[in-house]
């Protein structure tokens, strides 16, 4: 089995998940800026977070014959110190053409603050001007469902983004429908004791169909598994997918989308 | 699938979750203490999940869920505590 897996942190895994990720098939791992668990006090832990995703990371991420790609931009759990932000956004440009770097994310909303959607929309703005792909970030728990809503009306907001160029991730059943609707992609998030399980983000597939959509672990310092995504598989294989309809779920829809960056490259099998 | 795959599948590891709901309400019902919004949310998502026809997860998903719509003034912390507290 070969598959993609499309957002996880792995700034917080260690070694050994490399190694069980490579041995499971996956060509290619995509990894957003997040929160690091605890408030950087200046821009310059922006910078180098950003050095370690454009520079080191792909080099631990090679070892495995892993191809390792990364998006940029201040996580909305940072977003409402604005002044902050704005410091952050200024530097972004400066690595946008790494050549591992895919766009802007994951932005979005956490706690659906003023402040945060003024982030939001200085760094929906960031990836118009760069003609950047965009990954985003939904709320966790009650505040999901009004939070894709506001950050699908400030993407629709702005003319110049075109929502196939926008993946919203860790969609449930009560926000999945609506993304793709709107003509967005849709993430969902494979987590143990939040977002989806297997189970239901399978079922979801059965819903709303297998077009721009993509399963990600999100992998990072907290509750998640590395292995999510080919453990997935493995259920819908269990559920009576064909090896072809499970590779383009895992595989195909990734780099899919991914691939609208031409930077986007799958290691030579 | 058939129905009948579906509950092979499934049927031990829903029971198992089901049994664990049940043991919760009965551990909140032994402990001491006031009420708790988050328990009474509970109560309600399970009247969502009681209901009949398809859709009960988004139903269960949407009563958990906060119903307004515009931006709150300023985010105090960060985290989500899985039900919405009300103004
Ligand atoms: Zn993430």
């Amino acid at each position: 089995m070969r598959y993609i897996e499309p957002h996880g942190h792995m700034v917080s895994r260690t070694t050994d998940d490399y190694r069980d990720m490579a041995t499971a098939g996956c060509a290619a791992v995509c990894e957003p800026a997040f929160w690091a668990g605890f408030d950087r006090s200046s821009v310059n832990g922006f910078h180098d977070y950003f050095c370690q995703l454009t520079d080191y990371e792909p080099q631990r991420a090679a070892k495995f014959g892993m191809a390792h790609y990364s998006w940029l931009c201040i996580n909305p759990k940072e977003s409402e110190d604005v002044a902050l932000a704005k410091d952050v956004l200024a530097i972004i440009p400066q690595f946008l053409d790494r050549p591992n770097v895919l766009g802007i994310g994951e932005i979005g909303l956490n706690k659906n603050s003023r402040n945060e959607v003024r982030v939001l929309e200085l760094h929906v703005d960031l990836a118009a001007r760069t003609n950047s792909l965009i990954l985003v970030h939904t709320p966790h728990l009650e505040d999901k469902l009004k939070g894709t809503n506001l950050i699908m009306d400030v993407l629709r907001g702005d003319r110049r983004i075109r929502p196939e160029r926008c993946i919203i991730d860790h969609v449930e059943e009560h926000t999945c429908r609506r993304v793709l609707d709107a003509g967005f992609w849709a993430g969902m998030t494979l987590y143990p004791e939040s977002k989806c399980s297997p189970a239901r983000a399978i079922d979801l597939l059965d819903l709303y169909g297998q077009e721009r959509i993509w399963m990600n672990s999100a992998c990072d310092w907290g509750v998640s598994i590395p292995l999510a995504v080919p453990r997935t598989a493995l259920e819908m294989r269990r559920r009576g997918w064909t090896a072809e309809e499970v590779d383009k779920v895992v595989f195909q829809n990734p780099a899919q989308f991914m691939g609208q960056c031409p930077k986007f490259r799958l290691p030579a099998a | 699938m058939t129905r009948q795959q579906v509950l092979d599948q499934y049927f031990i590891d829903a029971r198992h979750k089901l049994i664990d709901i049940a043991a919760f309400l009965d551990r909140v019902d032994r402990a001491e203490g006031g009420a708790d919004f988050r328990h009474a949310a509970f109560r309600t998502a399970l009247k969502a999940l009681g209901r009949r026809g398809p859709g009960r997860a988004e139903r269960v998903l949407l009563s958990l869920s906060d119903p307004t719509t515009r931006p709150i003034a300023k985010a105090h912390g960060k985290g989500a505590c899985g039900a919405w507290p009300g103004r």
